[in-house]
């Protein structure tokens, strides 16, 4: 990662955050631009979710991890804390590893 | 009046810096990682500091440590900072004030601030969440950040893991947004693209491909879906 990346990632989120609360304010997008970008944290998140379980670089694979984040899986589904949810996938997934 | 001096919003305060709080245990994993995938202790810090969105932060570094380009980080990590605009544009009527302020408010428009300005029913109330919460989850994300970066030199993540703490938390984001119909077909679009594209493109790339989930938002919802489109809720 060089320091160029840092700061560019840093303006444009800045740049993002101000567009919405400044420079749009109260001014209404088109609204089939509102409903997709409404979107953008599910269908991005998801895609995350899957690949940080499933794979390692360009490869698919199935290891301890997938055990630790479906015990997360549950935990969110029971209302748990984030704190909890993480606690559990990483526990689960480290006493997995160990395990073996 | 100094929002701590109404008894009534003692509570939404308390909720404010616990959820802080816990922010700042998953930024601790999120500098332990970062310095695992190559970052420096110097450049995790800043990024906190300065980038200030989490998901868009482990974005970036998820794809560095894989082994992806600084152009498929840097799509994937500002595609997740855009949909703050549109946190921006819900807050906007309720954050008024100088333009000093309000570049400030920005920094903090995040989806934890967000989240607890919309959860409150009194219009003073909305204001003091976004700015507790923010101010509290800005501390200790950064309080946390230094302090997993310090540790990441000296501990392996996988042994503790780490890997695996970060779908977790990205899962518990992510798990009240499939609540509603239509986030829950792009999250399963986007996840589904993501998968099968893995083996074939570079690193990063599925992340952004994934994005093609949120055509679903552009059939107006007034338009009844096709017979078939139904998702079970």
């Amino acid at each position: 990662m060089t320091w160029t990346f840092v700061f560019a990632l840093a303006a444009a989120a800045y740049a993002f955050k101000v567009l919405g609360l400044v420079l749009v304010g109260d001014r209404r997008l088109p609204s089939v631009l509102d409903r997709c970008l409404a979107l953008i944290p599910a269908a991005l998140i998801a895609a995350i979710v899957v690949k940080d379980t499933f794979s390692i670089g360009q490869h698919l694979q199935f290891d301890a991890r997938a055990a630790g984040v479906a015990a997360a899986a549950v935990a969110a589904w029971r209302k748990a804390p984030l704190i909890a949810v993480i606690v559990i996938g990483a526990t689960l997934t480290a006493a997995l590893r160990a395990a073996t | 009046m100094k929002p701590w001096r109404d008894e009534r919003l003692r509570p939404v305060l308390a909720a404010c810096v616990t959820l802080g709080f816990a922010v700042g245990v998953f930024a601790v994993s999120f500098g332990v990682t970062s310095v695992s995938a190559g970052a420096s202790v110097g450049q995790t810090c800043v990024m906190s500091l300065l980038v200030f969105t989490g998901a868009s932060q482990f974005a970036a570094v998820s794809v560095f440590g894989a082994g992806g380009s600084a152009a498929s980080a840097f799509g994937g990590a500002a595609l997740l900072a855009a949909r703050n605009s549109v946190y921006g544009l819900a807050m906007a009527p309720h954050l008024r004030g100088s333009l000093g302020r309000r570049l400030v408010a920005a920094q903090l428009t995040i989806d934890e601030s967000t989240a607890m300005a919309a959860a409150q029913e009194d219009e003073s109330h909305r204001v003091a969440a976004f700015w507790i919460t923010g101010l509290s989850v800005y501390l200790f994300w950064n309080v946390g950040t230094l302090i997993g970066a310090l540790l990441g030199s000296a501990i392996d993540p996988k042994v503790l893991g780490l890997d695996a703490a970060f779908p977790a938390a990205f899962l518990a984001i992510l798990w009240p947004l499939l609540r509603e119909r239509r986030s829950a077909l792009a999250a399963l679009i986007g996840a589904s693209v993501c998968v099968v594209l893995i083996p074939f493109v570079p690193v990063g790339i599925p992340i952004l491909c994934a994005a093609v989930g949120i055509l679903v938002g552009v059939p107006s919802p007034t338009v009844a879906a096709p017979v078939g489109f139904e998702v079970q809720s």
